[in-house]
């Protein structure tokens, strides 16, 4: 049985609580909010934490709110369940849903909060093992290794922004409030990440996620599609999200294109977006844009399949993520998804 | 409750399968761990710890979870059920009652979880769809049965709490009948 | 429903369906509800690791993090300072090897002077909690001299020293096999066309979902109970005696139901022994469970196979002469390596008339968690190439893969070209079915491009002929108790693993005694009190605990039937036993009740008990090597899979499976289904994901060697989602050998599958993976290369060159053979097979 260390457990009940909390010693204070990804990470010792705070009993932090201007608060602690199945956003946004379905499993669903999904541990198989395991390789760089082993000769981790909500938040053009003991702040979501394995977030550790809001869709539309070995259980391997505003002539008004699984973060397509814009949306330019997207990606040997296929993979997946959008045929084979 | 719960130790009354029995453990252990080990309910099985096989899952508030990803002070105040709890008195739950007729469970040790899993299914929708159990379980490994049985049996159970007497064709006991040119042959 | 199967509940309580056939035979051939099913579905089943016992206290073990090294200190005084901590093991404390083959006693609790792997333990902890004796487990340092790191069988063949045991047959090469039957270069004369092939079947694990767990009680003046997830108690009880040095009658070992095993809970393991030692040196109960990742390293898992076919065929498509190659990677210790070793060639004949045949094989050592044995033992790699093989020569020749196997069909009570004696065999109505079933007649090779069929078969074995060590005692045995209440007691060594052992031994008396599941009690896998079963390996439960059952109950069914006619004054041989009654069969209303029958029987006799028990014919085969592969009966199976192919990304999806499998006799066909479709299941899993593969870092930077995903996550196991709709026939080919004709389904049906998906993929976008398992990213690499114009594979090129020598030479039962080799002597000299040991005698034998 792999057991949790023991640390000192607090249950505030309130925001300001929590936060006071936390700033008591943020280094070595973690929250907790599904622990769908820290109880693992703590159970194999490659996080540590002598507080953990939790966020369940801190109400503020629950549910989805459709605000006056169609746009949507939803709270961090939010369940995934509760973010897919949440009618007017699902409605508004099903890519959104489609995204948080293909997070594990639906049973995984009903625990992992999408504020805990947006701060997720970069993952790698070096890394994500037991302790036993890790010894064995000295460990690496992202703990107190000297190495990275995937890519020995770099100065820097590589380790995988695994998140699924996370590049269609970034797509639909989401932000994030954190608030702390110390004040608040509200930031693009785009803003929160960093392409770094060990410092992938921007955010501060006495500062607490507390929403996700996520402009309302207007003339916007957008897909998600997502690779992983098993249609469900599995973190992807890749992910893409797009999300296309088109004007009144079928021309590209506004573009976003995120990959997942692919680098530290969520990473942005920038040339494939660029080349769409301004342009008709039609399988000319969505063959263009999937072809440049591939560009955008450099895959590593840290996680399920070899890394070559894996960014061969992201030009029909972002292909197939255009067509979706664009009401085109698929021409791929839809893998068998959980949702 | 907003005092920090003191280290190390917690008490908490836990209302597991509808009875309240308060419980010392140490805070650091799960549900998983608490209703095995403190509350002698074993019948909950455990095949990763770490949120990967479902073997696990037992119900909190009517939704499945992982137990092995819920701390156990974190039940205290919601209804946890466990496969203990199906039955009615000495009478199977219809799921409980289909699988054992049709070997859903073979070694039985995803049983527990694929019971819970699929309870919780059932209740939200007894009519529920081949495709829809199969999604509703797909976080639930099984390495015996080849998962045909299971859905066999969820949707038979299913068909019996809709007040209908139907059980499974006659092909998932005996095999396919033999095509008419083999027959002969 | 509920009300229906409640009513008798727990009983024979029958699907609807079932109803009809229920009447008009008691038990067998009905699908009754398991045995053991209430149990299971309320959670009251106890699995070892739901067992506790006042004063338990638990255990751990670390173990080593370097791959190959000598042990130079262990400093346990951090741990030992720690909260809980009771006592500690290491290896000098338990000096005796094991291991499941006397060849191969290799193993010890817990190494002494040297690790062979990353997961080989070193040390055991005991402390009053599990968080304890994990936390002590940490604090352990153990300090060692690394050794070079052996990875692969080519690194194995070409490195002699470090030798990882210096009892192998040369090097790190642990067994070198090499036999030929009959004269295969006048087979390969004979044919008009011969083809090659080399392919790759990469390692897998059982990954039961229970993770191995055990209980030791020391119990009154120095006897110790075991509780354990094991298949097999009778060879871990002999183990335990082996390493503690006690006598077998002081050691009793109960295996429980265990929570899946599929060969990987038959060895006898470290934790076990240790945790037993451990329980003594204490005086209390002691427990231990393994993480997911320690049951990655007990692994004795599928063996990385490479191998290369080479066959003559006639124009026609009739085979003339194969030499078949292999090379095991078997890993750091020998565990069931010899038998695997065998079992790579010895069922290449059982199913495809094969008149003239060679077989050469290695098993390497390796600094990797032992392989073993998995469902098919040996046997689906050569299966997996055989039928490969045959769907390409199909293919060149013009023939439709379907009749090439047709046309080749092993007929019944054959002996083969190796010498195994094959009884019934369903294998043409199997092929029938499938191939009616899905329509591959009309629809083979004319389905749109993405999608195509792929067809293939398989054989196994009803149990191995012979134990694992050699002896002339009964290799199943049931005891039967009967008494004036009418409930019959059997007792039996056997071990329910899923499989549903139990439901048979007690479907099968309860059929015998005309009375019901309700009335039989069983006392099973309990060496002390049980008649020994050797375990649930090999497939053999079904067909030898079913024989001794059957003789028990038939022995029992004579007592009461000859009670019964004195006292009613009926012949004996007009008595039926149904309904639980024993009445007059020209005057049914002449009769006792069941239980009134045995209190009859029991004043004309006295305390009622009878036994069975069973012993295999022999085989054959006289040669060095003729113990594996020989079998009372083969089960056969054919399958065709139809899959859909994205032909640009290599992406694809398995649509539909029809399965035939011949069974000889479904005793209970609902469970018979269970495992037809758990074995597609888990042949799939094999075919497209799962693989126990390894991580080596740069050289220059590190020694380290680890299992590269020993995680339910990374290890992919198929979910509910990738499982296809699958179509079952039944085909039952009675076997003589089988008690009421049945054979094995444990395992056969998983054969076929690995095969019939790589070449349902050829179809359907005419690409070859000559490699399980064939990920999508192999599909595209195959694709790339057939659309750059080159050879549309992908797959291993080369059989690395070694000698064998002079193979072992049997001449055919066609040849006018007797089952003997010629040149035995010669052989082992030649070759360097055998033991040094044997190799001496044989050498001094030659010469005089
Ligand atoms: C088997 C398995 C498969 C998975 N598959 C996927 C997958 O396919 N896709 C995917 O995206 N994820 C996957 N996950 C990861 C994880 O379950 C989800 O990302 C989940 O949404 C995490 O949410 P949580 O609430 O459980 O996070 P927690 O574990 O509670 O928290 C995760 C991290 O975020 C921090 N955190 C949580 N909430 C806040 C907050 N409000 N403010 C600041 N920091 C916070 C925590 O301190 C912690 O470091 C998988 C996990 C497992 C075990
Ligand atoms: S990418 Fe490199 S440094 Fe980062 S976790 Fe993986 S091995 Fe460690
Ligand atoms: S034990 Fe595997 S998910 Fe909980
Ligand atoms: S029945 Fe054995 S794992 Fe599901």
């Amino acid at each position: 049985m792999m057991r949790l260390p023991s640390f000192r457990f607090h249950r505030p009940q309130n925001l300001a609580e929590a936060a006071r909390l936390l700033a008591a010693s943020p280094q070595t204070t973690r929250l907790v909010a599904g622990g769908t990804d820290l109880w693992p990470n703590l159970k194999r010792r490659h996080q540590q934490a002598e507080d953990v705070v939790s966020l369940a009993l801190v109400r503020e932090l629950h549910g989805v709110e459709r605000r006056a201007d169609g746009s949507f608060a939803i709270g961090a602690m939010t369940t995934l369940s509760a973010v897919a199945a949440d009618r007017p956003l699902a409605a508004e946004h099903p890519a959104l849903s489609r995204a948080v379905r293909s997070i594990s499993s639906p049973v995984l669903q009903n625990m992992g909060t999408l504020g805990g999904n947006l701060c997720l541990d970069t993952r790698c198989t070096y890394y994500n093992q037991n302790e036993e395991w890790r010894r064995s390789i000295g460990y690496c760089k992202k703990e107190v290794g000297e190495t990275c082993w995937v890519a020995p000769g770099s100065p820097r981790c590589w380790a995988i922004s695994a998140s699924d909500s996370a590049p269609m938040l970034c797509a639909l053009g989401a932000s994030v409030r954190l608030v702390s003991a110390s004040g608040e702040r509200t930031i693009p979501l785009t803003a929160l990440y960093q392409d770094d394995g060990i410092a992938y977030l921007t955010k501060r550790p006495d500062e607490i996620l507390t929403q996700v809001f996520v402009p309302a869709a207007a003339d916007r539309h957008s897909a998600f599609w997502k690779l992983r070995r098993r249609g469900s259980i599995d973190f992807g391997v890749l992910s893409v999200a797009g999300t296309i505003a088109l004007d009144a002539q079928r021309r590209v008004r506004s573009a976003q294109l995120f990959l997942g699984c692919v680098a530290s973060f969520p990473t942005p397509c920038t040339e494939a977006m660029e080349s769409l814009q301004g342009q008709i949306f039609d399988e000319e330019h969505i063959t263009r844009a999937a072809v440049l997207a591939r560009k955008a990606a450099s895959p590593l040997s840290n996680t399920d399949f070899l890394p070559q296929w894996r960014s061969k993979m992201v030009e029909p997946y972002t292909e197939a993520v255009l067509r979706e959008i664009a009401g085109l045929p698929q021409q791929r084979l839809a893998p068998a998804h959980a949702f | 409750m907003s005092s920090p719960v003191p280290p190390g130790t917690s008490v908490a009354t836990l209302r597991v399968n509808g009875e309240e029995r308060t419980v010392a453990f140490p805070t650091h252990h799960t549900l998983l761990e608490v209703l095995r080990e403190e509350l002698g309910l074993t019948g909950t099985k455990h095949g990763c710890e770490l949120g990967e096989c479902g073997t696990c899952t037992v119900l909190v508030d009517g939704k499945p979870v992982l137990s092995c990803l819920v701390l156990a002070v974190e039940a205290e105040g919601h209804a946890v059920e466990t496969v203990e709890g199906l039955q009615q008195g000495n009478q199977l739950h219809p799921l409980q009652s289909a699988f054992a007729d049709l070997g859903a469970a073979q070694c039985g040790y995803c049983t527990p979880g694929i019971l819970m899993a699929s309870k919780a299914l059932l209740a939200e929708n007894p009519a529920a769809s081949r495709e829809q159990i199969a999604v509703a379980l797909s976080g639930n490994l099984c390495r015996c049965t080849g998962y045909q049985k299971i859905l066999e049996a969820v949707e038979w159970a299913g068909r019996t709490l809709c007040g209908e007497n139907a059980p499974p064709a006659r092909e998932c006991s005996f095999g396919a009948p033999l095509p008419e040119e083999v027959q002969r042959g | 429903m509920a009300e229906r199967s409640e009513k008798q509940d727990g009983a024979a309580a029958k699907p609807e369906a079932a109803r009809e056939i229920a009447v008009a035979r008691n038990i067998v051939g009905t699908p009754y509800r398991r045995v053991d099913g209430r149990a299971k579905v309320t959670g009251q089943t106890r699995f070892a690791d739901d067992l506790s016992f006042p004063r338990m206290v638990h255990m751990r073990l670390v173990r080593s993090i370097v791959p190959h090294a000598r042990i130079v200190s262990i400093d346990t005084s951090k741990a030992a300072a720690m909260p809980g901590v009771l006592a500690f093991l290491v290896g000098k404390d338990m000096p005796n090897t094991f291991g499941i083959l006397p060849v191969s006693q290799d193993e010890h609790a817990l190494c002494i002077d040297k690790v062979r792997f990353v997961g080989d333990p070193v040390v055991a902890i005991a402390a009053l909690t599990d968080d304890q004796a994990y936390e002590a487990s940490l604090a352990v340092r153990v300090e060692y001299e690394s050794l070079e790191t052996i990875a692969t069988v080519e690194e194995a063949i070409a490195t002699s020293e470090p030798r990882i045991h210096d009892y192998s047959d040369e090097g790190n090469i642990h067994k070198k096999v090499s036999m030929q039957f009959g004269e295969l270069e006048e087979g390969f004369a004979e044919a008009d066309e011969i083809f090659e092939d080399v392919l790759l079947f990469e390692g897998n694990t059982h990954l039961p979902m229970e993770q191995h767990a055990t209980v030791a009680v020391p119990e009154d003046d120095g006897r110790i109970t075991v509780w354990s997830s094991t298949q097999t108690p009778h060879y871990l009880h002999r183990s335990l005696a082996k390493v503690l040095e006690l006598p077998a009658s002081r050691i009793r070992v109960i295996a429980c139901p265990n929570g899946g095993g599929f060969g990987g809970k038959s060895d006898p393991f470290n934790h076990e022994i240790a945790a037993a030692k451990m329980a003594l040196r204490l005086g209390r109960p002691v427990k231990i469970c393994l993480t997911r990742e320690e049951v990655f390293y007990c692994h004795r898992g599928r063996h990385p196979v490479l191998m290369k076919l080479r066959t003559g065929f006639k124009r026609d498509g009739r085979m003339t002469a194969q030499h078949l190659q292999t090379a095991l990677d078997g890993g750091a210790y020998g565990s069931y390596g010899v038998a695997s070793t065998y079992y790579t060639g010895a069922l290449q004949t059982v199913t495809y008339e094969l008149p003239r045949y060679r077989f050469d094989s290695v098993r390497c050592f390796t600094n990797k968690p032992p392989c073993g044995p998995k469902r098919g033992h040996g046997t689906p790699q050569p299966r997996f190439g055989l039928e490969v093989h045959l769907d390409k020569v199909a293919v060149k020749l013009g023939i439709d893969p379907a009749d090439i196997r047709l046309n080749n069909l092993v007929q019944p009570n054959t002996i083969t070209a190796n010498w195994l004696k094959v009884g019934s065999i369903g294998l043409k109505k199997c092929i029938e079915a499938v191939v009616a079933g899905s329509g591959w007649r009309e629809r083979r090779g004319k389905l749109p491009h993405g999608r195509g069929l792929g067809l293939a078969c398989g054989s196994y074995l009803s149990g191995a002929g012979l134990p694992i060590y050699w002896n002339h005692m009964p290799q199943s045995g049931v005891q039967l108790k009967l008494d004036r209440s009418g409930c019959v007691a059997a007792f039996c060594g056997q071990t329910e693993i899923g499989q549903g052992s139990d439901s048979v031994l007690a479907g099968i008396v309860a059929e015998v005694l005309g009375i019901e599941l309700l009335d039989i009690r069983l006392c099973v896998a309990d060496t002390d009190l049980t008649p020994v079963d050797l375990g649930s390996y090999s497939s053999r439960v079904t067909l030898m605990m079913g024989n001794a059952a059957l003789q028990a109950a038939q022995r029992a069914r004579e007592l009461v039937a000859r009670a019964v006619s004195e006292q009613l004054k009926v012949p004996q041989d007009r008595l039926v036993f149904a309904e639980r009654r024993v009445f007059d069969s020209e005057d049914p209303s002449k009769g006792l009740s069941w239980p009134e029958a045995c209190v009859c029987a029991e004043s004309r006799f006295g305390t009622l008990g009878t036994t069975g028990s069973y012993i295999p014919p022999r085989s054959p085969g006289r040669y060095r090597g003729a113990g594996v592969g020989p079998s009372p009966a083969y089960s056969y199976s054919a399958t065709v899979v139809e899959v859909e192919v994205d032909p640009e990304t290599g992406l694809y999806r398995v649509e539909h499976v029809w399965m035939a499998h011949d069974v000889g006799k479904a005793i209970n066909p609902v469970l018979v289904m269970g495992q037809i479709e758990g074995s597609v299941y888990m042949g799939l899993g094999e075919a497209l994901m799962e693989e126990q593969v390894f991580r080596r870092l740069p050289k220059n930077r590190s020694n380290a060697l680890v299992h590269k995903h020993p995680s339910m996550l990374e290890y992919k196991s198929p979910t509910f989602l990738e499982m296809p709709k699958v179509t079952s026939y039944i085909i039952e080919d009675p076997d003589p050998n089988g008690p009421f004709g049945a054979k094995e389904v444990g395992q056969g049906p998983l054969l076929p599958m690995m095969p019939a998906i790589a070449n349902a993929i050829f179809d359907a976008v005419g690409v070859r993976v000559d490699q399980i398992p064939v990920h999508p990213h192999l599909v595209a690499k195959a694709l790339e290369e057939k659309a750059r114009g080159k050879e549309p594979r992908v797959g291993p090129r080369a059989f690395p060159s070694i000698d064998f020598g002079t193979p072992l030479r049997v001449p055919t039962p066609a040849e006018g053979g007797d089952g003997q080799a010629v040149n035995q002597d010669e052989a082992k000299v030649r070759t360097g097979t055998g033991t040094m040991t044997e190799r001496e005698e044989a050498l001094r034998g030659t010469k005089r």
